[in-house]
């Protein structure tokens, strides 16, 4: 007879967070992260399947299970290298991918209990390593030619440091100020640190890749011109462009796009006004309309920034919110109010043209649309008037259009994406492109897959060249 | 970091930079925008590009001191830095062969407007020159222009030097054939040019610098309503017709934040910021 199996937990192990009540007054980060003991602790619970279902739900493949059980020998030095054959990035995505959708929907714990809680693991040991110094590996030698990466999110900076660890001089032309994409403009301080995101670029710098800011390509150099120097060329411009509603009063003050309010709290850093220059106003009375991770940010940033009542208003309901559980919870505890079924008509505005309340009106939800969600339907007569100081419109973003502008020959669909096959391959030879600005407003993560298959793309199209 | 290769004060509180930018000199066309950082506390600046001297590498900008970080920047020497440069910025001003272009420029952005209005001379066109300020030691560039334009008029708010105001503009739309004017101001004298010129039906072009973070089409801040549409100066732009802009909702979102301005001022001549 074989030993008897110890008895698997079934529970996740809870990951330390700010308590709600101080966490409202302050920008720190809200979870704390595991210990040590901790991530032994949860990562005993994996199970070690055979076919690792994790890792097909896992769009960098990296090898879950294996990185796993380097946690249990206590191997953390191994077990980050593990993290790092698959992804660049780990303290990032340690915190902002959807892994309850991903690598955690298909683990075999979840079907008996909680799922391994992979996502923290992977926090814990790039946070591990952050705290002892990066560790730079050898890579293969130089090819001697060069790609240009253009925009330093998560698609440019993952298809950078690939192509850097296959020998490749990779520079990157970054429009903002700081690399980091969404990850520095977009998220919040209390949910990504932005102390991480520009630790994780120097780590990419040491990589090799040259990390040029302030370099808006299309108006600086034109593709065209990259391919002079170039070998081969990785557009990753993302969805930048914010969305409105085309409603009357939209353009009142006090009405902001997520992007505007988001950019200015972080990339801006307008929670510490005035010691940094940019300011925000947040009234008392906050309506942020749209149901997504970033509706949510815009939240619990207003919350933070002094508002006394922040509510989200959203079309449809609960259950078609895009927004990970996990901030949809941590949202709730921190007080943010949901208004589901409710969709603003139009602004008004007080004789200072600023926006004192908001016409709203009801909606009932029909058949399922394109999205699969189902479509929301106004109830006629159903129009009420709220009052509010201060909206915050998140209701998606648009791809960046300056390169499809000054591309000829880039073949773009009319949602003003640009067109590639599976590996990000153009229209044009040599350019590549992925991220959002193929897909339209998506993950982190499958940013960083596109990133990903396209360096293996570039480096196929340039070996044989 | 961007150095600063030449700084002039042109009038008091009124400073000309020339910073070192040749990959931006190379691609600068009138019309168009940077926006800079002076440091890592910065706020993004955008200032409209008033020459691009290729040889030199340099770009022109001219900053009248009225906030926080106008004044510190006032505050920077020959061969000091900035943090970040970022252009050039917004679609370049339509440069044609049209005919007699009237170009009105006030306060700082008649040093731009002498860059567009090289542009339109090379072009080929005549150029009558319209030049303002609040009071005569204000008025920038009155050589400059001068020496560029067919013609040159002086107007001041106080009428102490020049025409008293934009009014004697009537009679000269009235008297001569104008093809097309180019308005760069202050909100409110592009709106009385616009006015001005309503009647005969001349095209106006108004260039908006409103409130922007990014300046390139990201934020959204700088929407403004053109004939009933909501545009971005920063990438629609910089360049509109001035009959279709609405003045009076871009007035009222440029003062969104002015409390935090005055207090960022004050925070500032307090000696405030550690960074």
């Amino acid at each position: 007879m074989s030993k008897p199996k110890p008895k698997i937990k079934k529970e996740v192990v809870p990951m330390p967070k700010q308590d709600p009540k101080e966490r409202i007054r302050n920008f720190n980060e809200v979870a704390l992260g595991y210990t040590e003991e901790q991530a032994v602790a949860e990562a005993e619970r994996c199970l070690q399947c055979v076919k690792a279902p994790c890792v097909q739900g896992c769009p960098v493949e990296i090898d879950i299970p294996a990185f796993i059980q380097l946690i249990r020998e206590r191997k953390f030095d191994e077990a980050i290298r593990k993290v790092k054959e698959g992804n660049s990035l780990p303290a990032i995505c340690g915190r902002v991918c959807p892994q309850e959708a991903q690598c955690q929907a298909n683990c075999t714990m979840g079907k008996v209990g909680d799922p391994i809680s992979i996502g923290r693991l992977e926090r814990f040991l790039a946070d591990w390593e952050r705290q002892r110094g990066y560790e730079i590996l050898q890579h293969s030698n130089s090819t001697g030619k060069r790609v240009a990466i253009v925009g330093a999110g998560p698609a440019g900076l993952t298809a950078a440091a690939d192509l850097a660890k296959l020998g490749y001089e990779a520079v990157i032309f970054e429009a903002l100020h700081k690399p980091g994409g969404v990850l520095i403009y977009g998220i919040p301080e209390f949910r990504l640190p932005k102390k991480i995101v520009e630790e994780e670029a120097e780590y990419i710098e040491k990589l090799g890749v040259t990390i040029k800011t302030n370099a808006m390509i299309g108006k600086l150099y034109t593709i065209k011109e990259l391919l002079e120097q170039f070998d081969a060329v990785f557009i990753g411009t993302g969805a930048g462009l914010p969305r409105f509603m085309r409603i009357p009063g939209e353009n009142l003050c006090g009405i902001y796009s997520a992007n505007e309010f988001l950019i200015r709290v972080n990339l801006m850093k307008a929670y510490d006004f005035p010691r940094f220059d940019t300011p925000v106003f947040v009234g008392e009375k906050v309506a942020v309309i749209g149901g997504g991770n970033t509706a949510m940010d815009s939240a619990r940033c207003a919350l933070r920034l002094g508002a006394k009542e922040v509510k989200i208003v959203y079309r449809r309901s609960r259950q078609e919110m895009p927004t990970r559980a996990e901030e949809v919870e941590n949202a709730e505890e921190e007080g943010v109010v949901f208004e589901f079924l409710t969709n603003p008509r139009r602004f008004i505005g007080n004789d200072r043209g600023w926006v004192k309340a908001m016409e709203c009106i009801r909606m009932r939800l029909g058949e399922p649309d394109a999205s699969g969600r189902r479509r929301p339907i106004p109830i006629e007569d159903s129009e009420f008037t709220t009052d509010v100081d201060t909206v915050i419109m998140a209701i998606g973003r648009t791809p960046n259009p300056i390169i499809q502008q000054t591309t000829e020959g880039l073949q773009v669909t009319k949602w003003g994406t640009i067109v590639t096959d599976e590996n990000g391959k153009t229209s044009i030879e040599g350019v590549y492109a992925g991220g959002d600005i193929v897909t339209g407003q998506a993950t982190v993560i499958s940013a960083m897959g596109a990133g990903k298959k396209a360096a293996k793309a570039i480096h196929q199209y340039l070996m044989k060249k | 970091m961007y150095k600063i290769v030449a700084k002039r004060e042109l009038v008091p509180h009124t400073s000309l930079f020339e910073f070192s930018a040749k990959e931006i000199t190379a691609k600068t066309k009138p019309g168009q925008f940077v926006i800079l950082r002076i440091d890592e506390g910065g706020e993004r600046i955008p200032l409209t590009i008033a020459d691009a001297n290729v040889e030199k590498g340099t770009i022109t900008v001219v900053c009248h001191e009225v906030g926080k970080s106008t004044k510190q920047l006032g505050s920077l020497k020959e061969g000091d830095c900035i943090l970040d440069l970022l252009g050039p910025l917004g679609k370049p001003a339509e440069i044609g062969k049209f005919g007699t272009v009237l170009c009105v420029g006030g306060g700082v952005m008649v040093a731009p407007l002498h860059f567009q209005v090289k542009a339109f001379r090379e072009a080929g066109n005549k150029v009558i020159g319209v030049i303002g300020a609040r009071t005569e030691s204000h008025l920038i560039f009155e050589d400059e222009m001068r020496e560029v334009c067919d013609e040159l008029y002086v107007a001041t708010d106080d009428g102490i030097r020049g025409y008293k105001g934009l009014d004697f503009l009537k009679e000269l739309l009235k008297e001569r054939k104008i093809d097309r004017v180019i308005a760069m101001g202050p909100i409110v004298t592009l709106k009385t040019v616009s006015e001005l010129t309503r009647p005969h039906g001349i095209p106006t072009i108004v260039n908006l610098i409103p409130i922007m973070v990014d300046g390139m089409g990201m934020c959204g801040a700088c929407r403004v309503t053109v004939g009933g549409k909501t545009m971005f100066a920063c990438v629609d732009g910089p360049d509109f017709d001035g009959h279709q802009v609405d003045f009076e909702e871009l007035m009222t979102r440029m003062k969104m934040f002015t409390p935090q301005e005055k207090l960022a001022f004050v925070f500032y001549e307090q000696g405030g910021r550690s960074l």
